[in-house]
């Protein structure tokens, strides 16, 4: 699904008012919630979500900056659950990619030329089918062929499905160890004087 | 022996050992908790039968959600009152210290840290919001986290982080009069742009960040996630000792003299190489004001609304295109021409003493304009206390401005405090994205004497003018 913007900060993914949710699931009508409808409730045609073939596509093409601002880890949630399992761009915000990695939708890097390629495809071909493939590096579309990166560790997790705690608990006495030699001084929230 | 800047002796100190590849496995000295991005965290412990590992080096806060009026109230929105009874009962059943609704210590999460002592320099904080940043101010290397990522710590007092680049912002120079940390902040975003220190931790450095106070160092520090930085730092100095002396949390006694010790040999080595450096001349620095959907958008308050087509960029001219349609500005107009109706001191940016001090004083003995709604929300209820026993609070009321309980309030609209569709507001907060402060509503960011003035005349207004109209000296 092409969304010819930059800068698509996470107030525009998932505003404010949903992030009041306890649960974990459920975000996908929130996705992109003031492009997508106006204010009467209703679906806006113009937005490439709600338009035909593009609704239901698995992969975003989005421009540069994608995911800034916000910590909130929720923007991966709303694309999650509303089917997207890649976001393409030229660069992403860094909160926004780890998080995205943590949650297994994986954030393809591309070129800004490339980027555009595949906007312009899917403008000409809508419909057209993308592929992103984990394991061999590389994004296929019409005859569009492009290699991209993963960071090793998080790339083999990903293809693992590894749980993430459970490797960092492995090491527990690795991090008792470090604990025992930090100075005093360090924060305590045992050490105030004057109890609350 | 290389030479390592601020950053670098900061991670380096906090690598836990054991990892041979991809990304290092940091120590976690404080993660701070607020009700909005931990719920799901707790619950994916309890889900694995996981408890928190350290609840020493844990605290929560209730500060997103929270009503600034009536706060002892039952909240009247249930999905809020959810959360942050979700908050509460985390905290209670896994031994968790929590200052929420009702605590005398309660505030936004990046106002209490500081001023409990508790954010110290040359330690790691993390916790689930962006602007963590604020906290590097101190010589913390302090960052925003997922909530996934604030599971793992609760559940290891580790972070798996891949290591960012380093980047020195230096400022030198002697503010000119009526520009404040916030016009500093919002000078450095213009001059890099909302990607211009991705990847990147931001070392402050420069005679102008020296002479700032602890105060000023975190309203420049919490900006820098706008620029899209991983952290902002200031080496720690006297001026950060003396700031920490005799807080609640603060070391005591031998514990005390050794941290000093330390704190003073922490900064970068002379010639110690960054990945990047940016000069700021604070000569070219005014009192700013955004225009646009991004805190990199703004001009000087003498300036106008930019014409997109003087963008060479062409994905700046289409932002700022869509913009200016949101904003509702055409190019050409005068920043000073443009009426808000709304106004908004407050937030993890600006809502410290300082912050309303200065504020007080511009507005002392004048009133706000007709048709104009102002809230002046303190950053905790210790901040709101001091403010009221120096009679500031008194000052506000007086000249029809309201004073709230503190919480991030209009910051972005969790809580009642938002604007209407089409409403426009001065506001000393960190975003002026599309809806962040109410669906449709318009924000310009500001400094809290800058929104002060606005207040009293109904549009942006240029501080140093006003001031010199009405007779007050310009600091």
């Amino acid at each position: 699904m092409p969304l010819d913007r930059s800068d698509v900060d996470t107030d525009q993914i998932i505003p404010k008012q949903f992030l009041k949710r306890i649960e974990r699931t459920g975000y996908g009508p929130f996705l992109f919630f003031d492009s997508r409808y106006d204010d009467s409730g209703a679906e806006r045609p113009d937005f490439v979500l709600n338009m035909e073939p593009y609704r239901g596509g698995t992969v975003l093409v989005v421009g540069r900056n994608f995911g800034c601002g916000s910590s909130r880890e929720h923007a991966v949630w709303a694309l999650q659950d509303e089917g997207f399992r890649a976001v393409i761009a030229p660069s992403f915000a860094d909160i926004f990619h780890g998080n995205a990695l943590s949650c297994g939708l994986l954030p393809v890097t591309l070129a800004e030329h490339q980027v555009a390629a595949l906007i312009d495809l899917a403008g000409e071909q809508p419909g057209v089918e993308c592929t992103v493939d984990l394991e061999a590096g590389c994004v296929s579309a019409g005859d569009l062929r492009f290699q991209f990166t993963i960071e090793a560790t998080q790339r083999r997790r990903l293809l693992e499905g590894l749980d993430e705690i459970t490797l960092t608990l492995r090491g527990l006495d690795t991090i008792s160890g470090f604990e025992a030699s930090r100075p005093r001084w360090m924060p305590d929230l045992t050490r105030a004087e004057a109890a609350p | 022996m290389t030479r390592r800047t601020l950053f670098d002796k900061v991670w380096d100190a906090h690598r836990v050992g054991g990892e041979e590849e991809g990304p290092t496995l940091l120590y976690i000295d404080l993660h701070l908790v607020h009700e909005v991005t931990s719920p799901q965290a707790f619950e994916g412990l309890r889900l694995a039968g996981r408890t928190v590992r350290r609840p020493d080096q844990t605290i929560a806060t209730m500060d997103h959600n929270v009503p600034t009026v009536d706060q002892l109230a039952p909240i009247a929105d249930p999905v809020s009152a959810a959360q942050v009874e979700a908050l509460r009962r985390n905290c209670a059943d896994f031994g968790i210290p929590c200052y929420g609704i009702g605590h005398r210590w309660q505030g936004i999460v990046h106002v209490i840290g500081p001023e409990l002592g508790l954010t110290l320099p040359g330690t790691t904080i993390v916790c689930g919001d962006s602007h963590t940043a604020t906290h590097g101010a101190f010589g913390a290397l302090a960052f925003g986290i997922g909530t996934t990522d604030v599971e793992h710590v609760l559940a290891t007092q580790t972070l798996r982080a891949g290591r960012p680049n380093s980047m020195e912002v230096r400022i030198d120079g002697v503010l000119p009069a009526g520009v404040t940390a916030k016009d500093v902040a919002l000078g450095v975003l213009r001059t890099i742009g909302t990607a211009g220190a991705a990847g990147h931790v931001v070392e402050y450095t420069g005679s102008v960040v020296a002479r700032m106070s602890m105060e000023q160092r975190m309203t420049l520090c919490n900006l820098t996630i706008e620029g899209g930085g991983r952290a902002g730092m200031i080496a720690p100095d006297d001026v950060t000792v003396a700031y920490l002396a005799g807080r609640p949390f603060a070391p005591r006694g031998e514990a005390w003299d050794e941290a000093v010790a330390a704190w003073t040999q922490l900064r970068s080595d002379e010639g110690a190489a960054y990945d990047r450096t940016v000069v700021i001349d604070a000569a070219d620095l005014a009192p700013f004001v955004t225009w646009g959907t991004t805190p990199a958008q703004s001009v000087a308050v003498t300036d106008a609304v930019p014409d997109p087509e003087s963008f060479s960029d062409p994905a700046e001219r289409e932002s700022a295109a869509r913009a200016l349609v949101y904003m509702g500005l055409t190019p050409g107009t005068r920043m000073e021409d443009v009426t808000i109706d709304t106004v908004f001191i407050g937030s993890c940016t600006n809502s410290r003493i300082e912050d309303l001090r200065i504020a007080a004083e511009v507005m002392d003995g004048h009133r706000v304009a007709d048709g104009v709604r102002v809230l002046v929300v303190p950053g905790s209820q210790q901040v709101k206390l001091q403010a009221e026993n120096e009679g500031l609070d008194r000052i506000f009321l007086a000249s029809g401005a309201e004073w709230r309980d503190a919480g991030c309030s209009m910051c972005l609209g969790m809580n009642p405090d938002q604007l209407q569709p089409g409403q426009r507001c001065a506001s000393t907060s960190n975003r002026n994205f599309e809806g962040r402060q109410g669906r449709g509503g318009r924000t310009h960011l500001v400094s809290p004497p800058m929104a002060a003035a606005a207040a009293i005349e109904g549009r942006i207004t240029d501080v140093r003018r006003f001031r010199a109209r009405v007779g007050q000296a310009v600091p």
